[in-house]
């Protein structure tokens, strides 16, 4: 064995050196290095987002608590270097001279908010600027709405039990305002240090007292982890990533963008290693059948092999991590600046996986083709058709395959994401086999008619059979990939960002009397807002299910309890919305408000484990109401318009005396009108999203940036495929070119059948690449990202095109080389 | 003491018209030390016979018996020791490894059977075909007679008891030809090595002590030659 290693050693050395393993150890390190590139920017641009994310909560962990908060959470936080911060909330009614008026009275202390900024302003919906500490003690932000109700200008004077407090600003933005709609009553910010001096926390008070926790990811989890063991149910920690609906799609979004891109790269990429391992193997038949000749024994040459080999992966995954790291670090300074806090340092979870994929790629593409070597006859040294009996590639390429899915598995962690993608690409290329198939067919009748150039070309397409074939499917992945690099992806993201049009609702209207609903619609179109789409609205409390009781059946999840235990926003509607897609059951057609049916989301489905059929009983302002699970929906809370989780059938809630909402789009200009809003219509709740939205956009121009990047990646992978596809056939070509020009054909009629053949070969790649770049766009588009996707025609010509002229150009000048050597050498060293 | 053996070998092979009998029922032996030609017009099964005669291949009918051992009762491992220790070859294209350096290339069959002064030897052996200056070049920077120098070099580094050479002079003109044949012939009786080529050069074989011709895969004459 130690002979066989240090032969290893010697023949990788001179392997390298003559450029033998170029191809193969070039695809490696095209693989390693996106997957790690991916990998370490993925870990720290999805710690950034979610540090970003964290702005919705002003903090990245938060503890919300009837009670006072045990004193060892925030010395054990203290001890794990996380900021604390503390926050105190209770519903209280506020009075300015004879006015008065139930708000949230938010007390903080200096430290407050650990995530995002506040923003004040001088006038009730004026321009707003952030600004960073508290009110002074002695004063109060209060927003729009209180200071509209109350007529209470700025500087005027606040009375809070027995505190007085001057009106130092206008609150107008605090990061953790959020969409809940639970604090529907305006806001008063006020310093913490007042309210404990105040009476207002006495005993029987509904005071909230939330802990705010922000630090390293690593150390957020790890204390969550820690907290969630020991906080009792009656304590609620949420974390950044659960703490808005839109602000969660738009980041698992991105990240899905992000992991797409890396999970297409890397198979590509073993797509790239397959073929070069492929080519490495036919060309070390020789070798080989000659060292067997010579007295090597299988065991020789299987130890050499996997020795070799070994050194390659070690040596592919060095050089890659290390490109890795370089690219990684490009894109982190192009990103510079897009992040309000600086990137973390990348994790090393990256370069292990790095190594893992090397190993595993090798061994499970490279090895079964180079294992069968250990079977080529000796007598090849004489016979130089005797080859090796056909690999069965099936298992160890499914072995492969199915290892290479744990490892994209553990590195992206959405089993239906990897899912996709292995069976994507392993549909396009079964697919794109067949048609190959069948058009190398075609390609055989049709070559008759062509020149001369033509002719040779088609024919030999026609005669590599097989080859063709295995080229075909390999051009075409490349295509496809860059199709959809070229075409798709940027329908999908600007499909992503047209969601979120510039005019998308910033402002949400709620508890809208019926009565005022008519004439608030006259007041906003008079004002120049688009006519808004009123939706029904009620307040409901889940009591049982299937007539067991909540309390018999409490999820387990802090979201999943706040569904049973909260009241939930009901509404009602004859048509599926938009925004909403079915993924179980059937929307009702005609309902009968005999049999109350009832139609939920899906994040109310998973977390409260319900099934079509279940039968959900709500108290609705004291009276009882059960209805049927017809349907489950899948919304996508990030298109700013009302949604709901539970939607009922026309008809059933009609005896419930509820109220409207609506979401509308104000510009800067038509703000002000809010105020006389407020005044007119006293029992209508405004609610401001515009800096959420603000939030969601950014995070979506910032990972739309990010996503163009990777799929650099994904392109060097598609063109490392394109490029050892062209090199399959280069010894049978320089053969070939020899024998033509001994014959007497000139240099160029050679060069002109080699272009013909690559350009027949792009031209075949090109159509079918475009069907499967269109199929899977659509795909992508529907089902993973719930977007709309609609076919273009461009595609069939950039396929056609990018076909012809990179397969043709790339091909014809790789294989220029070949060409031009000389006929002698060419055959000699055959 | 005869080194070789072939009693009634023969190979088929299947092909869509049906059992191709490539080599009939050959059956000769070989004296230590003799040089034979196998000679014979083009797809009589001279190549074939060379395979099967050095283990390269199996025969498909009867035995071969080299230096003693049959080679039937061995596995490929069993033969590729036999040979490491027993044969050297010469191919009509020389079949050098293009990575390696003629030195390396000379090396091979050294470094493979694990001898200790692997260097010296090899050194040696460039330097006997009188390529020592010349160690260093790779393959593609040699003409071909010295390639085939440097082949004749790693055949005999090993200092083999039966050397096979298919077509020795194939790929070369007359004069380097000549030379390459001049050095096989040195070896030969230098080291008692027995020699067994297959040509279709009347000149070549003349010069062996013994002539076996084969004619459509059959042995049509055995003539031993006043070589």
């Amino acid at each position: 064995m130690k002979k066989a290693l240090r032969f290893a050693l010697v023949a990788f050395v001179r392997d390298v050196k003559s450029g033998e393993l170029a191809v193969l150890f070039g695809a490696l390190v095209i693989a390693v290095a996106a997957l790690t590139a991916v990998g370490f920017f993925t870990s720290r641009i999805s710690q950034a987002i979610r540090a970003q994310a964290g702005e919705v909560l002003a903090a990245d962990l938060r503890l919300d608590s009837g009670r006072i908060p045990a004193p060892g959470y925030e010395a054990e936080a203290h001890a794990r270097g996380l900021a604390v911060a503390h926050l105190i909330s209770f519903p209280s009614v506020v009075y300015a001279g004879d006015a008065s008026q139930l708000a949230t009275v938010l007390g903080v202390d200096g430290a407050y908010p650990l995530r995002g900024q506040l923003k004040i302003a001088a006038v009730p919906y004026g321009p707003a600027h952030p600004v960073t500490g508290i009110p002074a003690p002695g004063e109060a932000w209060a927003d729009s709405r209180l200071l509209a109700r109350l007529a209470l200008p700025v500087g005027g004077l606040l009375r809070l039990g027995a505190l007085e407090l001057r009106v130092a600003a206008v609150l107008d933005y605090r990061p953790d305002q959020g969409m809940g709609f639970a604090d529907l009553a305006p806001t008063v910010l006020v310093n913490a240090a007042d309210l404990e001096r105040s009476v207002l926390l006495g005993s029987g008070s509904r005071v909230t007292r939330s802990l705010l926790y922000a630090g390293s990811t690593e150390a957020v989890d790890a204390y969550a982890a820690w907290l969630r063991a020991r906080k009792s149910a009656a304590e609620r920690l949420t974390d950044a990533s659960e703490s808005s609906e839109q602000m969660k799609s738009a980041t698992e979004r991105s990240g899905r963008f992000l992991n797409l891109a890396a999970l297409v790269t890397v198979l590509l990429a073993a797509v790239a290693v397959a073929m070069a391992a492929r080519r490495y193997a036919s060309r070390r038949l020789d070798l080989v059948a000659l060292l067997k000749s010579l007295g090597a024994s299988q065991r020789f040459v299987l130890g050499t092999t996997v020795a070799e080999l070994a050194l390659v992966a070690l040596c592919g995954a060095l050089a890659g991590t290390a490109l890795g790291l370089l690219a990684e670090s490009g894109l982190a300074w192009l990103v510079r600046g897009l992040f309000k806090t600086s990137l973390p340092p990348p994790s090393l979870l990256p370069a292990w996986l790095g190594l893992g994929t090397a190993a595993t790629m090798l061994a499970g593409f490279a090895l079964p083709p180079l294992l069968q070597l250990r079977r080529v006859p000796p007598a090849r040294v004489l016979r130089h058709d005797l080859e090796p009996p056909p690999l069965r590639w099936g298992a160890p390429y499914l072995a492969a395959a199915a290892a290479l899915s744990a490892l994209l598995y553990v590195l992206v962690g959405d089993p239906r994401l990897v899912g996709y993608a292995v069976g994507g690409l392993a549909g396009s290329a079964l697919v794109l086999g067949m048609a190959g198939v069948a058009l190398v067919r075609v390609t055989a009748a049709v070559r008759g008619g062509a020149g001369a150039a033509w002719r040779y070309g088609l024919a030999n397409v026609a005669r590599r059979g097989r080859e063709s074939v295995v080229q075909i499917v390999a051009f075409g992945l490349s295509l496809t990939v860059l199709l959809l690099l070229a075409l798709v992806r940027n329908d999908l993201i600007d499909e992503w960002q047209r969601s979120l049009p510039p005019g998308a609702p910033n402002h949400f209207l709620i508890n809208i009397p019926p009565s005022d609903a008519r004439p608030l619609a006259e007041f906003l179109t008079a004002r120049g807002v688009a006519p808004p789409v009123l939706a029904p609205w009620v307040r409901a409390r889940l009591v049982s299910v299937n007539g067991q009781p909540m309390q018999g059946r409490m999820p387990k999840t802090d979201r999943g309890r706040a569904f049973a235990e909260r009241e939930q926003n009901l509404s009602w509607s004859e048509a599926l919305p938009p925004d909403n897609r079915l993924v179980e059951g059937a929307w009702w057609q005609h309902p009968d408000p005999a049999q109350p049916l009832v139609s939920v989301a899906s994040e109310f489905q998973d977390e409260l484990g319900l099934k079509i059929g279940d039968r959900l009983s709500f108290d609705v302002a004291g009276e009882s109401i059960t209805a049927t699970v017809a349907n489950v929906r899948k919304v996508r809370w990030d298109g700013f318009r009302p949604n709901f989780f539970l939607l009922f059938a026309p008809g059933v809630l009609d005896a419930s005396t509820g109220t409207f909402m609506t979401s509308v789009h104000l510009d800067d200009a038509q703000r002000p009108a809010l105020a006389e809003l407020v005044r007119r219509f006293p029992s209508v709740t405004v609610i401001d999203v515009a800096a959420l939205l603000g939030e969601v956009r950014r995070i979506m121009d910032r990972a739309a940036i990010a996503v163009e990047y990777v799929f650099g990646f994904t392109l060097t992978a598609g063109l490392a495929v394109l490029f050892a596809a062209i090199q399959s056939t280069r010894d049978e070509r320089r053969y070939e070119s020899a024998i033509l020009r001994t014959l007497g054909a000139s240099r160029r009629t050679v060069l002109y059948g080699v272009a013909a053949e690559f350009t027949a070969l792009g031209l075949l790649a090109g159509v079918l690449a475009a069907s499967a770049a269109s199929v899977i766009g659509w795909l992508v588009a529907t089902r993973l990202f719930g977007l709309h996707y609609s076919f273009d025609a461009t595609v069939w010509l950039g396929g056609l095109l990018a076909g012809a002229l990179i397969v043709g150009v790339a091909g014809t000048v790789a294989t220029r080389r070949v060409v031009r050597s000389s006929p002698m050498r060419s055959l000699r060293d055959v | 003491m005869q080194v070789l053996e072939s009693r009634h070998v023969t190979k088929e092979v299947s092909s869509p018209e049906g059992t191709l009998t490539i080599v009939a029922d050959v059956s000769f032996a070989v004296e230590r030390g003799q040089s034979i030609a196998i000679i014979g017009p083009s797809g009589s099964g001279k190549s074939t016979l060379l395979a099967m005669l050095a283990g390269l291949d199996l025969p498909s009918r009867g035995t071969v018996l080299l230096n003693g051992t049959e080679l039937t009762s061995l596995d490929e491992d069993g033969r590729a020791r036999l040979r490491a220790g027993h044969v050297g070859f010469v191919f009509q294209s020389f079949h050098l490894v293009p990575s390696l350096t003629a030195l390396e290339n000379v090396l091979l069959p050294l470094e493979l059977g694990g001898v200790a002064d692997a260097q010296v030897r090899a050194r040696e052996a460039l330097a006997r075909v009188g390529l020592d200056a010349r160690r260093r070049h790779y393959p593609r920077q040699l003409s071909g007679g010295e390639q085939q120098r440097v082949a004749i070099a790693r055949a005999f580094v090993t200092r083999p008891d039966l050397l096979f050479a298919d077509e020795p002079t194939g790929n070369l003109d007359s004069v380097t030809g000549a030379r390459v044949v001049e050095l096989l012939f040195e070896f030969n009786r230098e080291l008692g090595t027995t020699l067994v080529l297959v040509t279709h050069e009347q000149s070549l074989a003349k010069r062996c002590q013994r002539v076996l011709t084969l004619d459509a895969g059959r042995l049509s004459s055995d003539v031993v030659g006043d070589a």
